[in-house]
């Protein structure tokens, strides 16, 4: 499960809107609790390096990763998870997703922006081993 | 002495540690040196030929190593070497 704060989830779905039509991206801050629950207390966002594809592609830049992860450390938080949007698109993982994600045990938000308004927003975990077995499958998420 | 920041996908296979020091002149040692201490990790940092999975990042400090002399590069106190796996997607389309 993911928990996150309404500010925070209001907030990476309106960077959805601000970048459409293009696809936005961020990263999750937070904890990973002892049950498998992970809770979001800050997202941070970043740019699209794709900008060949950003209608339908995203990359966060590792050189922008890295800083964020060394804020995150000062305050005592890791990456959970990751953000994009869909523009005009399900708010559901693609091949594409699948085959770029290698965080496993993170969460995967996506938001379906359609014709500029925030749509549905849907969580996955990336579950697995290792590449050859990697999932993304649905993950109930609680916004408190 | 440098430091290695894990990523929490892989800290399952470091002992739960987030940053382990390692006693290393250059990349190529040092990651070397994590792999030696954990083995778990090589599978996931290299692929069968012994590369380095094209997904995995590795920065010395703010530089990818790839720009400056790769596992050559050289190292001294302080240093910090982060292993970044990709992040990118994508909705539709090939």
């Amino acid at each position: 499960m993911l928990k996150i704060s309404q500010s925070e989830f209001l907030s990476l779905r309106q960077h959805g809107e601000e970048t459409y039509p293009h696809e936005c991206c961020g990263v999750l801050l937070g904890h990973f609790g002892d049950n498998g629950t992970k809770t979001v207390t800050r997202i941070a966002r970043c740019g699209n390096t794709r900008a060949d594809s950003p209608h339908n592609r995203y990359h966060i830049d590792p050189k922008e990763l890295i800083r964020i992860q060394r804020e995150g450390r000062e305050r005592a938080e890791d990456i959970v998870g990751f953000y994009h949007s869909h523009p005009d698109h399900p708010a559901q993982w693609s091949p594409t997703d699948l085959a770029e994600a290698h965080w496993i045990g993170c969460s995967y938000v996506i938001t379906s922006v359609e014709k500029g308004s925030a749509a549905l927003t849907n969580s996955f975990e990336l579950t697995g081993s290792d590449e050859a077995d990697k999932k993304l499958v649905d993950e109930k998420t609680d916004v408190i | 002495m440098p430091q290695i920041q894990i990523p929490s996908p892989l800290r399952q296979y470091s002992g739960k540690q987030a940053s382990i020091d390692v006693s290393a002149k250059t990349v190529g040692e040092a990651l070397a040196g994590l792999v030696s201490q954990h083995p778990e990790l090589k599978r996931h940092l290299y692929n069968e030929e012994g590369k380095l999975r094209t997904f995995v990042n590795v920065y010395v400090n703010d530089e990818d190593m790839r720009y400056l002399q790769k596992e050559a590069t050289e190292l001294k106190d302080g240093d910090t070497i982060s292993i970044v796996p990709s992040i990118a997607g994508g909705s539709y389309g090939v």
